[in-house]
């Protein structure tokens, strides 16, 4: 009985949509992908950020650092647990979406996925006596059991950009009538695409959490809060951030470097290159219409000088591939755009950062506490979104920029979506509970953040007698 | 061979997923049914106390099990998640809501808001070892083919062996929380919460066995595969898991918390490994072998590196995270933590 009427439930909401929804899975998959990367960038810098505030407030004293380090803590708790489940679901979604990529390659890319697993698993064990230890152990050891949570927030990020970077970059195995004959999986997650994006990734990691961190403050201060403690809270991630910046604007070269030597159909994809030449302009904006990208501010010769500090460097174009390979033009345009602009402007916002700190050396007043400092402040507060947008424009890069293709050159991604019926059913649960899952995250920060008595074990509710600055 | 080493690796794993994720879910099943008012506060505060350090590590375990299975047998990966799709993603769904509810009840102050949470993290976690036990049950009964979504995507998991596999699932872990609570209650010095938990272990077991009865003949009619397994080849396996059963409920009975703990894991573990033993050699039933699906064997060997790397970092780390709040003196049991106490790193202002 329970059968027939499950069967029924399931019938009803399959027989909407066609066996196999590619749209429906990709939807799905890019969503979760989407809502956990902001997760996982924070898993990577947040723990260094607290780690750092921690030392400096037990090396100087000074009680700011020592209440900011517990709350970031606190957060770091929270965010670490959303992030946890948000990933596992990923590694389900690999196998309930993309059968036919786990079936066939599961055995290819699954080492860089097994060492991240152990990463985790330090991260995991580690997190647990930071948070949970923290009045048990004496400060300097405590600040040691941190330590672990950054090494291998570092390292798995780096295993599963690898993996990733083997999409674009299959190698490791060889392929005689379809079936795989020939498996070295460790060629296959040392691929040429592994360094110069799991560097991009990781740095935007530490650019995320870093602006998001100090927009949090720059809104407090824009409130009227310049007390040490908000200062601080500001002071250190924003500074930390416009450190990365520059770093990044630098991998972020080397990447589409890298893109024009081993993908040329992305960076074509990317910069709107239809037809193979030299002396190929930089296109900022612009529209792809009849077979050009239109409307946009074109730099004479830009693209070719960037690509091989040459204008006579040759670009490839779309045109040298079939029309069904070529990746979606104008969302990997926009997309690299947004994230170039974004970019910029934090660069941007570290250069004023620093101008800043001369005028106020020079004229011997503490930072930001005249009323002058609105403007930096307002911008200072976006930069963390800022920083997010970049960050889900440049993934968006990686993975349309290699459309058609899950395995680039090898399997479509059609070929790999499972062809059972009901996805979309799938596709709106999924939603609906990220959608909840979103609303008690946010929820749960903003309330972390006004809290007054901050517990002396960050996560544990039970103590409420801790002061406040 | 060294596809069999693999397999005994990824049945380790999912043993200690089962053991100590199993006894977290329980946790949560206990958490669901604690009770109204401040009796019931306390109990949850004993159930978040005992399981907050550990629970994101031994969720790990999960994950490590997946990862070895696609990583070493991809195409009994890609067959089981494609068919068993729709309870696989309640499960992960079920993971989700329980994870973050644990973190947010946590974070919260308010009793609304831990109240929500709890609830929230309570039924997931009651939720996700059911479909997780439907699962087994549709792979263990031989429902799931080879190849990408060849199976029903409905009887595949709604099916007599899933049920049972479901109920045993929840009971087992159930029971498993009971008795490590028993004993982490005793440490905290709360007698009244031990006895408590024992009635809760007793009811618990004696309800695994007698589901596991009734399961023999459910199995006999529904899984005749497993069935002529368990009863011949893993017979042995099935008869030391009855045996540490009966004892893990005579020493409960008898107040020996710790050895309960010993028994209990002892009974759990050799159902697992006869349910393997009762398969193999035999990945998906009926004849889908371990041979068929296991990776090329450069894969086979890079994974072992990785787990035996792996362990030499994980062993000393876990070791460590059990010893700092297993052994260490409790900061005042639950509910009353040393108000800053050793509050050396934050003192502030």
């Amino acid at each position: 009985m329970p059968d027939a009427v499950a069967r029924c439930l399931v019938s009803a909401t399959a027989s909407a949509v066609s066996p196999g929804d590619l749209a429906a899975a990709r939807a799905q998959m890019g969503f979760s992908l989407a809502w956990h990367i902001v997760l996982a960038c924070l898993g990577v810098g947040l723990p260094l950020l607290t780690l750092g505030v921690e030392w400096y407030g037990i090396r100087s004293g000074r009680p700011e650092y020592q209440l900011l380090a517990r709350r970031w803590a606190r957060a770091m708790g929270v965010l670490f647990a959303v992030g946890a489940v948000s990933g596992t679901i990923l590694s389900f979604e690999l196998g309930i979406l993309w059968p036919g990529l786990m079936g066939k390659f599961g055995q290819v890319i699954g080492l860089p996925f097994a060492l991240e697993g152990f990463a985790f698993f330090i991260e995991a064990i580690f997190l647990g006596i930071y948070l949970y230890a923290w009045d048990r152990l004496p400060p300097r050891k405590h600040l040691l059991t941190g330590v672990p949570i950054v090494v291998a927030g570092v390292a798995s990020a780096f295993f599963v950009v690898c993996a990733n970077a083997w999409m674009n970059q299959p190698r490791g195995f060889t392929l005689d009538h379809g079936k795989l004959t020939h498996v070295d999986p460790w060629a296959a997650m040392i691929n040429p695409a592994a360094p110069p994006e799991s560097v991009h990734m990781i740095l935007a990691a530490l650019m995320v959490t870093a602006f998001l961190t100090a927009s949090v403050y720059a809104v407090a201060m824009l409130r009227g809060r310049r007390d040490a403690y908000h200062r601080a809270g500001f002071f250190v991630p924003f500074g930390f951030g416009a450190v990365v910046a520059p770093f990044q604007i630098a991998a972020g070269d080397w990447a589409a470097r890298f893109l024009s030597h081993y993908q040329p159909m992305k960076l074509a994809g990317i910069e709107g290159v239809y037809h193979t030449g030299s002396h190929v302009p930089l296109t900022i904006l612009g529209y792809p219409d009849r077979g050009e990208l239109r409307y946009g501010l074109k730099i004479p010769d830009g693209l070719s000088l960037l690509v091989g500090y040459h204008p006579g460097t040759v670009v490839r174009g779309l045109h040298d591939v079939p029309r069904d390979q070529w990746p979606p033009v104008g969302g990997v345009h926009l997309a690299f755009d947004v994230m170039v602009g974004t970019g910029t402007f934090l660069l941007a916002m570290g250069v004023w950062l620093l101008l800043l700190r001369w005028w106020s050396r020079r004229t011997g007043t503490a930072m930001l506490t005249p009323r002058g400092t609105r403007p930096f402040l307002l911008l200072a507060a976006l930069a963390g979104p800022g920083a997010v947008v970049a960050l889900e424009c440049g993934w968006s890069v990686t993975e349309l920029g290699r459309q058609p293709w899950i395995v680039w050159g090898v399997m479509r991604v059609s070929d790999a979506v499972n062809p059972a019926p009901g996805l979309m059913a799938g596709l709106w649960v999924v939603l609906v509970v990220y959608a909840a899952m979103t609303f008690a995250t946010v929820y749960v920060l903003r309330r972390l953040t006004r809290v007054t008595p901050v517990p002396v074990a960050p996560q544990e509710s039970d103590v409420l007698d801790y002061p406040v600055v | 061979m060294i596809a069999d080493v693999m397999l005994a690796v990824m049945w380790v794993g999912l043993t200690c997923y089962a053991l100590f994720g199993g006894a977290d879910f329980g946790a949560g099943f206990w958490d669901l049914l604690a009770g109204r008012g401040r009796r019931g506060g306390r109990r949850r505060k004993l159930i978040e106390h005992s399981i907050g350090p550990v629970w994101e590590a031994n969720h790990v375990w999960l994950i490590f099990v997946l990862v070895m299975l696609w990583a070493c047998f991809s195409p009994v990966f890609a067959a089981v998640l494609s068919t068993l799709y729709i309870p696989l993603t309640l499960t992960a769904l079920g993971i989700i809501a329980r994870g973050a509810a644990f973190a947010f009840r946590k974070a919260s102050t308010e009793m609304w808001q831990q109240r929500l949470f709890g609830g929230c993290f309570a039924l997931s976690s009651v939720i996700t070892p059911l479909f997780l036990g439907a699962v087994a049950g549709g792979v263990a009964s031989g429902r799931v083919p080879p190849g990408i979504a060849e199976g029903d995507t409905v009887t595949s998991w709604i099916n007599p062996t899933s049920a049972l596999g479901g109920v045993i699932a929840v009971l087992t872990c159930a029971h498993l929380a009971a008795v490590y609570l028993c004993a982490d209650a005793v440490r905290a010095g709360d007698d009244v919460e031990a006895a408590d938990f024992r009635r809760r272990a007793v009811a618990s077991g004696l309800a695994c066995g007698i589901v596991a009865l009734a399961g023999i003949a459910v199995l006999d009619q529904d899984a005749p595969v497993l069935f002529h397994g368990l009863t011949h080849r893993a017979l042995a396996l099935v008869v030391v898991g009855a045996v540490a059963g009966l004892a893990d409920v005579a020493l409960l009975v008898r107040g020996r918390y710790v050895l309960a703990r010993g028994a209990a894991a002892l009974a759990v573990a050799a159902i697992l490994w006869a349910w393997g033993v009762a398969q193999y050699p035999n990945m998906l039933v009926p004849s889908t072998t371990v041979s068929d699906t296991a990776s090329h064997t450069s894969v086979l060997i890079a994974s072992l590196i990785s787990v035996g790397v792996g362990l030499l970092v994980l062993t000393p780390s876990l070791w460590l995270l059990y010893a700092t709040f297993q052994r260490t003196p409790e900061r005042g049991g639950p509910g009353g933590g040393r108000p800053g106490a050793g509050g050396e790193p934050g003192r502030a202002v």
